[in-house]
């Protein structure tokens, strides 16, 4: 009795999640031109409107680029910190992880704040390169923590066997403790782009006049109206964020079957 | 260079982007904006320099600013605890389910990856005038026309919840699975009901978990300025907005550092009474 209701619970809870974000899709599709209930039938029409609006598809581009920059960098960063934390007996290794987590540890909106203003003492005004400082301090703990519990998974004696058989570091490193990485390092972009694409609080601080990202993007169409495009919007982020994980999952996994591991 | 050296060097070198990068980029403008927390705005050109206790003695004393701060506070809470009502038994059910747990876990940690602004404006679409509830309340005939339900406080607690709640399962579940369920077993061997073992085993080893994805919930509720700007009407301001208004609408910095730091204050004090009791590690449990 008390188990089937604690099942009832979740899949109530389960629904309170989807319930708002299957009422976008849902509506997406929707023929009628408030984008809005009753449904009158099925359409693509806001899709075409938004490939066709200029603001949407700029913001796209400005998001993809923003994205991809901040992942490499961070993943860089964040890859080169957990090899030490990890693999060296680093002194003071507690407070060196807390100082690298604590971009997360303080609330975004004052990290938002503290960045604008330093940067800007210091001559770098509200533009890409201070989104891009912002999305990447923001990101890197992210990165660290699941680089990191990643690192832990791969054994040193593969390393060890390659050093003792006359590799040179440096081939170590390439040729083998890189492909073993490589995992982490997925992981590690693939986290930093998705937070960076769908970070909206310290990017409304920095982002100069006039360039949008697709979440200010949204937010600014919402202050006049909810129109259907945003919906269609929705809908294309929801399958990107939630579809090139799982992508990425799928092919990390296809790779390490490939590889008979 | 001996090998030794070389090899107590590596993880210097390599570590050492990272920390530059925090330092930087956090620390330093940290102390930047506590210095330009006592500077004061002129109207034209650069901010005063100096050391001027004005921000600080406004930001302290303002009865409105202290009602928001207070505010802010409240609705943090009641977002935490609803978090944890609605995601302890979800996290439960996932932690002692025989069927596939991490699917299940995945599933109910998809809407997190779900854009944060897209989940929040979902809502619109449910509550709004011409939203789902309403359509069906007014085609089952229960009202004749639209009720307005949006834009107040409580549809901001809802946003922060819907957005907040994956914390909480994930912490709780993280500390529910490292609990061995042979001991549920031996207390009901020895004749505990299973509400008397969940209440007197269960509960308890779980309680760090709880309050990891609480003070999560807790932070993140109340740093938040988007969600009450789209979900709120025009008085439900939090904290955050007031920082957002004074540093881009109102372009006074000075007490917006003023008023970021109180933020930071208040929240960080939170942080450390975590950390004295329960310690950092089970935060980053949950995160990784």
């Amino acid at each position: 009795m008390g188990w089937q209701l604690i099942r009832l619970y979740a899949i109530l809870v389960y629904g309170f999640m989807f319930l708002p974000v299957a009422v976008v899709v849902l509506l997406s599709f929707n023929d009628s031109q408030f984008g809005a209930f009753p449904m009158t039938g099925f359409s693509l029409r806001w899709f075409e409107a938004l490939w066709n609006n200029d603001a949407i598809m700029r913001a796209f581009r400005t998001s993809i680029v923003l994205g991809l920059m901040t992942a490499v960098i961070s993943t860089t960063l964040g890859v080169l910190a957990s090899l030490a934390l990890v693999r060296y007996r680093v002194p003071g290794r507690n407070l060196i992880t807390t100082m690298l987590i604590a971009p997360i540890l303080v609330p975004e909106v004052v990290l938002a704040v503290a960045l604008l203003l330093f940067l800007n003492f210091l001559g770098i005004g509200k533009s890409f390169t201070l989104l891009l400082f912002g999305h990447v301090i923001f990101t890197l703990p992210f990165v660290i923590l699941v680089v990191q519990a990643r690192l832990v998974g791969i054994r040193r004696d593969v390393e060890e066997a390659a050093l003792s058989l006359g590799a040179s570091p440096r081939q170590t490193f390439f040729s083998i403790t890189l492909p073993l990485l490589m995992p982490a390092v997925a992981a590690g972009a693939l986290f930093a782009f998705t937070i960076s694409f769908d970070d909206i609080t310290g990017t409304l601080f920095w982002k100069p006049g006039g360039v949008e990202t697709v979440p200010t993007q949204i937010f600014a169409m919402l202050r006049h109206s909810i129109s259907p495009e945003i919906n269609a919007l929705g809908t294309v982020m929801i399958v990107l964020t939630v579809g090139l994980p799982l992508l990425g999952a799928a092919l990390a996994r296809r790779m390490a079957m490939k590889r008979g591991g | 260079m001996s090998i030794e050296a070389r090899e107590a060097r590596q993880p210097w070198i390599l570590l050492s982007p990272a920390l530059t990068a925090v330092t930087l980029l956090l620390f330093v403008p940290l102390m930047f904006i506590v210095v330009y927390s006592f500077w004061l705005r002129s109207a034209v050109g650069a901010d005063t320099m100096g050391f001027h206790l004005d921000n600080w003695q406004r930001a302290l004393t303002d009865p409105f600013y202290r009602y928001i701060l207070l505010n802010t506070l409240k609705i943090a809470a009641i977002t935490t605890v609803l978090c944890a009502i609605l995601g302890y038994p979800a996290a439960y059910f996932i932690a002692r389910s025989r069927g596939n747990k991490l699917l299940l876990l995945v599933l109910l940690m998809l809407p997190f990856w779900i854009s944060y602004i897209i989940r929040t404006m979902s809502w619109i679409n449910i509550l709004g005038t011409s939203g789902a509830l309403n359509s069906a309340l007014m085609s089952l005939g229960i009202t004749s026309e639209p009720i307005r339900m949006l834009y107040n406080e409580n549809t901001v607690i809802l946003g922060l919840v819907h957005f907040l709640l994956p914390f909480m399962v994930l912490n709780v579940f993280v500390s529910l699975d490292g609990i061995d369920t042979n001991l549920e077993d031996a207390a009901n061997s020895l004749g505990a009901t299973k509400w008397q073992a969940f209440t007197q085993v269960t509960l308890p080893l779980s309680l760090p978990g709880l309050a990891a994805g609480g003070l999560l919930c807790f932070v993140l509720a109340a740093g938040t300025y988007i969600t009450p700007l789209i979900l709120g009407g025009p008085r439900d301001a939090m904290f955050a907005n007031l920082v957002f208004e004074a540093i881009i609408t109102q372009l006074n910095w000075p007490m917006g550092s003023a008023l970021s730091l109180l933020l930071l204050f208040v929240l960080g004090l939170l942080v450390l009474v975590y950390n004295r009791y329960l310690g950092m590690s089970q935060l980053t449990k949950g995160l990784g």
